[in-house]
């Protein structure tokens, strides 16, 4: 395969990709290719510019420079709706005082296929039970949004999410403020989905199931391959400032990683 | 499903035309629906009844014409308050606290006073003007308030600018106005429908609809700003392009309304509150049944302010009624997710 065809084929990718928030610069200089199928980790410090890198790829945020392609189109010149066809986001921090139910809310995620004179169609309602049924929460359909645990709202979000038949998925931090036992049943259903997924995480242990990890460092994407590759105790220690090294977890021969503060 | 569709539609239908009927019989004299329907008839078709003059004059250029201005502006400000609920994420958003009525009364006064009408500006004009200066000083404030201008924010700015608009009101009037004109003003600002004739309705009915219609037609785009504007965003909804289209929309309906019967509040906020309550948040469901709330209540309370034989200003009904039903929905909620 040339590079042109493997560049033509990625879902997502981004050049040069710079941001700036209140005369700070937040993102340098970013070159990124999602490989279709993959779920690609991104990784680094609070404040390294994860949440802000999301929000420029799906097109929230304009970039200062560079350019973003979705599909192999420029994204600038897309209308939003078909970018909401292509790609879903999940925001960190996403609530709302409506007391609206979960139905209702993953059936938001059917937006962008609808229009005015439209109706709510069967396909559609058998998309957004599938969405339900894919995180698992078929059984809180007609709960209220107030009424659900952190843990079941963010599997609502990545529902809603689904329901747009997205391409490509972006998540925000989808584990955070979740128990364990939810973390990883929700990083197993996310793994599973047959989506193009790019995911900010927090545990590098968890970055370590991914099938790639990106590092980034203020702003700068410091690192990008494979994640045993990539997380190496150098990089934990010059990005994260912490002691890393790899155990062999004698129960499955996994490895895992163990930090020491410096 | 379509069947259920038609029976809401016509019971909708149904209920508007008797609480317009009902608008219509209840007055300083109480007239017959009988007789009320007869000059309707006769009015309409031509049906030819023996009915008196002066009752059918009242009926048709007074009574009617007053009753459906009534339930315009109700379906009117409902559907703003709609409107201004969903984009700005706020549950105490509507164009009275959000200080769009009293822009929209400076605008007016501004016309009316200096003669800017000669100026082909007429007084729904100026206060659309006033109602757009209005909202954009409180986005102005709000967004200087802080980033990320949250709920208390808007609703402050909202009353710094309502305060702001009232003492420009006041102090044209007090500096422009004959002793007459200022009386007149001030009892125009606190609502009154007694001057209204057919020429308020051919304007009143056409901007109600309009504004209805144009949020029936976006009612996907303010379900997907449950979440927020990046939410929404994310739905596939141009979001800017969205508020500034509705919220416009939401101006002009305010100012419209404004500059024919002053300025009313409490409708726009407590009418979607309740039939969120009812009916939950989906706006497919609560557009049209705010729009109809709206204009029940507004006939309804048309007939109060006419009841005692003495007309009583419709913004002082509507806030010593809903005021209390405001603080109905607030008590019943607490507790509640």
């Amino acid at each position: 395969m040339t590079v042109m065809a493997a560049l033509q084929l990625a879902p997502l990718s981004c050049q040069g990709l710079g941001l700036q928030l209140a005369g700070k610069r937040v993102l340098h200089d970013i070159h990124l290719n999602l490989v279709a199928g993959e779920t690609l980790a991104i990784v680094g410090p609070n404040g390294s510019g994860k949440s802000s890198l999301l929000k420029v790829l799906a097109g929230l945020r304009p970039p200062a420079c560079g350019s973003v392609q979705l599909m192999g189109e420029p994204l600038a010149g897309m209308p939003r709706r078909r970018v909401a066809q292509c790609l879903a986001l999940v925001e960190q921090q996403a609530d709302t005082l409506d007391a609206i139910n979960v139905f209702d809310a993953v059936a938001l995620g059917r937006t962008p296929w609808l229009s005015a004179i439209a109706p709510f169609s069967r396909a559609d309602r058998a998309i957004v039970e599938q969405a339900l049924a894919d995180l698992d929460a078929l059984h809180l359909r007609a709960r209220l949004w107030g009424a659900l645990s952190g843990g079941e709202r963010q599997r609502v979000h990545i529902a809603r999410a689904l329901a747009q038949r997205p391409q490509v998925l972006l998540l925000d931090e989808p584990t955070n403020h979740l128990d364990i036992q939810h973390q990883l049943s929700l990083l197993q259903q996310v793994q599973a989905l047959q989506v193009t997924t790019l995911v900010a995480l927090h545990d590098l242990n968890q970055a370590l199931t991914c099938d790639r990890v990106a590092v980034l460092d203020k702003g700068r994407l410091v690192a990008l391959g494979s994640p045993f590759e990539v997380l190496t105790p150098e990089c934990l220690l010059h990005t994260f400032g912490v002691h890393g090294h790899y155990l062999t977890d004698p129960w499955d021969g996994t490895r895992i990683l163990r930090f020491r503060a410096p | 499903m379509i069947s259920r569709l038609s029976t809401c539609i016509g019971l909708a239908v149904a209920a508007l035309l008797a609480a317009l009927l009902a608008g219509t019989a209840i007055g300083e004299t109480g007239l017959a629906p009988r007789v009320v329907g007869q000059v309707l008839a006769n009015q309409l078709w031509q049906a030819g009844y023996p009915v008196d003059p002066i009752d059918a004059g009242i009926i048709w250029n007074y009574r009617l014409t007053r009753t459906l201005v009534a339930a315009a502006c109700g379906t009117g400000l409902a559907t703003c308050g709609v409107i201004l609920q969903a984009l700005l994420r706020n549950p105490l958003a509507e164009p009275y606290l959000l200080g769009l009525s009293a822009g929209a009364s400076t605008g007016a006064v501004l016309v009316g006073l200096l003669g800017l009408g000669s100026l082909a500006l007429s007084m729904s004009a100026g206060a659309f003007i006033g109602a757009l200066a209005a909202f954009a000083l409180v986005l102005v404030l709000a967004r200087a308030a802080g980033p990320g201008s949250n709920n208390a924010q808007v609703i402050l700015a909202g009353i710094a600018g309502s305060q702001l608009f009232n003492a420009l009101t006041a102090f044209l009037i007090t500096k422009s106005a004959t002793a007459e004109q200022a009386r007149g003003i001030l009892f125009w600002l606190l609502g009154n429908l007694s001057g209204v004739r057919w020429p308020a309705v051919w304007l009143a009915v056409p901007v109600a609809l309009f504004g209805l219609l144009m949020c029936l037609w976006h009612r996907r785009a303010l379900d997907a700003f449950t979440f927020g504007a990046d939410s929404a965003a994310s739905l596939g909804i141009p979001v800017r392009r969205t508020q500034l289209l509705l919220i416009s929309c939401a101006a002009l309906v305010t100012a419209v309304m404004v500059s024919i019967v002053g300025a009313i509040g409490f409708v726009g906020l407590v009418i979607p509150h309740a039939l969120r309550l009812l009916l939950g948040p989906g706006h497919s469901r609560l557009l049209p049944a705010s729009a109809l709330g709206g204009a029940l209540i507004a006939a309804d309370i048309l007939s109060r302010t006419l009841i005692s034989g003495q007309v009583i200003p419709v913004g002082v009904v509507t806030a010593l009624l809903g005021a209390p039903v405001f603080a109905l929905i607030l008590v019943s909620r607490r507790g509640r997710p």
